[in-house]
């Protein structure tokens, strides 16, 4: 049957909504969108949810700060039903409406907004119109050069062998044939992807550190905790008196070709190293952020904070969450849920599989992450997390990956055994991952001479250690970048790789989704920064989360001296891993992923202190709140997310 | 960025408090900042940068057939879109012709009036204000004068202007390597700012 949209606003002819059957005449708005209804052939009105998720991308990077803001909150847009007069109403048809035309601005130009306040439609269209054409100029300068292009580019070439291809239309037969032989959508998928890491787009006379991180006290906060790193690291330096780096006698890199792949076997003396940093030191730093413009005593008043974090940032309550992450609720079925033994598999599970292998041969990177959010099936997991990631296994990463490996072999740098100490101590020691200990070296000591993690940089609130060298005159100094990466590891950096280990056994494979998760969302857990996926809003968020629904536990945890961040943060900033049993934990990062945040990760802790909420309000000290906290491995991680997302009275 | 700011002199900001004393137990509300003209202009954008302000309302004293007068030209723009969060608190903003109510031409004095109906925050203010004359007359709506330098895809951006970090410049790994070797003691670690000066 066939829908028909209709739109009340000046629009000409949205191609992409008639891809999925839909005509579309107009729309009607709320302040951005307000409601889009839909009639089927037979003349009744449906329910239409939408889901921009391509759109949501594009457009909400693309738009400025106040319109994005307002699609957030009418991303899932739905309509009166409306009962046609057999009273039968169609169950609710979930059409997902993707305006992939992120090659053809000319057709997002034309899907203007209209609101009410000419304010904001004015400045929509003038900056709609010119962050979209900065945006696409940046993408397109990234992806040239790169291998994709010059693939496309062969392919084009080829295509002009092909006797279909005729000169008068030779653009749209050439593309025509790319879309067909699947090329464009590798290139959609890695459009997709540059979107995800973009930098944001600040005001053209911000300055760049601005548009990373607009607070300027975070920022201070940031600068003195990278100077307290580099201190440590200093004088461990000193102590020790090793070099930074050293080049390997070439017997000694012979030894560690052949040992490569049982580097776990070695057992140095690494007693004189300790980790630079462990997360309890980084909560220290976040607890004492303070906003020199606002006053905060340290009295419990009407206006403090009960928690430790006392900053004022904006994260998102319950029925924000819901209406943010409506895939999570208790409508949907669930991974993790739904797919437990004593349920039948027709009622989910087969249909989710049969739908996951449709996306996976449609290498879809956008509807993979789309797929994702409920939950993805064991079997399909490690394609899928690589479609979302872009991660396609080229050549051209498996010889990074070679370069990587002879870097390492080359050279040794002092890093190598604080990673050295921080896997002996974490993943050796942990029941699930000590086998994959191997694989942890090889991921971890490659990672750490990757200089291609430094783009990250560019959005990361964080910048580079850089250590100043003094030629032999002492007259010329040169900064540069050390370790390579810039990333120093902290103790349980190792337990960001060890999940990934149960999904991928090739090396170079390992490698790349590792680097792609790392540059996208781990870095926020340790870097101090006011982004809503930031490990300050995830604090901030946990802790206002537990103290609107669970007043009376918070309160008798601060009285008895622990506050609740101190027990969840370990948690929160390695994103549960280690905590957590294995399976458990990748339904989680399935939905970090399909999320595309990490928020989800403080919501999971404030819904394992409300599950274990009756023994907490029984302790009377910090060690026996830890105590009843200690043991996570047996929890279920879906069904306390919905729990608490959707089955709490607000 | 566009053509270079017009000279203005700025006044302290005015607050607006009920009663006379000025007690230091109730912070103000409102904020009125005068920005006076040394000669009529036709504004094209004004640009600041916020701090802590909430909303923001403009009027401009206009000076037509001899006389002056007082119009509206944006109520009530919304700067932090939650006034107790920090989200927008520092941004930069600007306010193009084509988003005022009337037109800003011939405009002698601007007056910001600026609001923060949250009590968390101790101080609100908007700073670096710059006013933009128009560049051309017949341009109604104006695209900001960067955007003309756009090049088009084919040739290389200048992307210096939008914001784009310069990632510190990378040696080769070998040369970077040999450089962190040569050296006898253990460098000083030191951050010596964004990019190799």
């Amino acid at each position: 049957m066939k829908y028909v949209a209709t739109l009340h606003m000046p629009v000409p002819k949205m191609k992409s909504f008639m891809r999925f059957g839909m005509s579309v005449k107009g729309m009607q708005k709320t302040h951005s969108i307000r409601s889009l209804t839909a009639r089927d052939s037979r003349n009744r009105f449906v329910t239409v949810r939408m889901r921009w998720f391509r759109t949501r991308t594009v457009m909400m990077r693309l738009f400025p700060m106040k319109l994005r803001r307002k699609m957030s909150t009418y991303r899932t847009i739905r309509t009166d039903c409306f009962m046609s007069d057999t009273q039968k109403v169609f169950p609710g048809g979930f059409v997902v409406i993707r305006l992939d035309t992120v090659l053809d601005p000319a057709v997002l130009q034309r899907s203007q907004m209209i609101t009410e306040n000419p304010v904001d439609i004015t400045s929509v269209l003038m900056d709609e119109s010119a962050e979209l054409s900065v945006s696409v100029t940046q993408i397109v300068q990234r992806l040239k050069g790169t291998h994709l292009h010059s693939q496309l580019e062969k392919q084009a070439k080829e295509c002009l062998h092909k006797p279909e291809i005729k000169l008068e239309t030779l653009k749209d037969d050439v593309r025509r044939l790319l879309k067909a032989s699947g090329w464009e959508r590798k290139l959609q998928n890695a459009v997709y992807r540059e979107l995800h890491i973009l930098p944001p787009s600040g005001h053209p006379r911000a300055p760049p550190e601005h548009t990373k991180e607009p607070l300027e006290y975070m920022c201070k906060a940031q600068v003195n905790w990278e100077k307290r790193i580099l201190k440590s690291l200093n004088s461990m330096c000193t102590e020790l008196g090793i070099p930074l780096a050293r080049k390997r006698p070439v017997p000694e890199q012979k030894e560690l070709t052949n040992k490569w792949n049982e580097m776990g076997t070695d057992e140095p003396d690494l007693s004189k190293f300790r980790p630079v940093y462990a997360p309890k030191d980084f909560l220290e730093v976040l607890v004492g952020l303070r906003n020199p413009n606002n006053e905060r005593s340290e009295d419990l008043t009407v206006r403090s904070h009960w928690g430790l974090i006392q900053v004022s940032l904006n994260v998102r309550d319950i029925p924000q969450m819901r209406e943010m992450y409506p895939e999570l609720g208790l409508t949907y079925g669930q991974l993790g849920i739904d797919d437990h033994t004593h349920v039948p598999p027709d009622l989910f599970e087969s249909e989710h599989i049969h739908i996951g292998k449709k996306v996976v041969s449609e290498q879809d990177s956008a509807a993979a992450q789309q797929y994702s959010r409920q939950g993805c099936p064991t079997g399909l997991r490690a394609q899928l997390w690589s479609l979302i990631l872009n991660t396609t296994n080229d050549p051209e990463d498996i010889t990074h990956y070679e370069q990587l490996k002879a870097r390492v072999i080359n050279h040794d740098l002092l890093v190598d055994n604080l990673i050295y100490k921080d896997v002996k101590l974490t993943a050796s020691n942990d029941d699930y991952y000590f086998v994959f200990e191997d694989y942890l070296y090889q991921v971890l000591l490659c990672f750490s001479r990757d200089t291609a993690v430094l783009e990250h940089f560019s959005y990361n609130s964080a910048t580079p250690p850089k250590s100043c060298i003094q030629n032999s005159s002492g007259s010329e100094q040169c900064a540069m970048v050390y370790p390579p990466n810039g990333v120093i590891p902290f103790h349980g950096f190792s337990m960001y790789v060890a999940p990934l280990c149960f999904l991928y056994n090739e090396p170079s494979t390992l490698y790349r989704v590792f680097r792609e998760m790392y540059i996208r969302y781990l870095f926020r857990l340790h870097s101090v920064s006011s982004h809503p996926s930031g490990i300050v809003s995830l604090c901030l968020q946990f802790e206002r989360l537990l103290q609107t629904h669970l007043p009376q536990l918070f309160y008798h945890l601060r009285e008895i001296g622990a506050q609740p961040l101190r027990i969840a943060f370990k948690w929160i900033v390695r994103a549960f891993s280690g905590y957590l049993s294995t399976d458990q934990l990748l339904l989680l990062w399935d939905r970090i992923l399909g999320c595309d945040s990490l928020e989800i990760v403080a919501v999971l802790a404030a819904a394992v202190f409300a599950f274990r909420a009756e023994n907490l309000m029984e302790v009377t000290s910090l060690a026996s709140a830890e105590a009843v906290l200690a043991d996570l491995s047996t929890l279920k991680v879906m069904p306390l997310l919905q729990i608490f997302l959707f089955a709490t009275s607000v | 960025m566009s053509a270079n700011a017009v000279s203005c002199t700025i006044k302290s900001p005015v607050a607006l408090q009920i009663g006379d004393a000025v007690s230091d137990s109730s912070r103000p509300g409102v904020y009125i900042t005068d920005i006076t003209l040394a000669e009529p202009v036709n504004i094209q954008e004004i640009s600041f940068k916020n701090y802590y302000t909430a909303y923001l309302t403009v009027r401009l004293q206009r000076r037509e057939d001899g006389s002056a007068k007082w119009v509206t030209c944006l109520r009530n723009y919304c700067l932090m879109s939650n006034p107790h969060a920090e989200d927008g608190s520092h941004d930069y903003f600007s306010i193009y012709r084509h988003q005022m109510l009337t037109e800003p031409d011939n405009v002698t004095t601007v007056r910001l009036i600026l609001r923060q109906p949250s009590s968390e925050w101790l101080n609100f203010s908007i700073e670096e204000i710059n006013i933009h004359p128009c560049a051309k007359e017949d341009s109604e709506r104006d695209v900001p004068a960067w955007i003309s330098t756009l090049t088009p895809v084919e040739e290389p951006l200048d992307l210096n202007h939008c914001g784009h970090v310069p990632v510190p410049i990378q040696l080769s790994f070998a040369l970077e390597m040999d450089f962190l070797i040569q050296r006898r003691f253990p460098p000083a670690f030191s951050r010596c700012g964004h990019s190799l000066r």
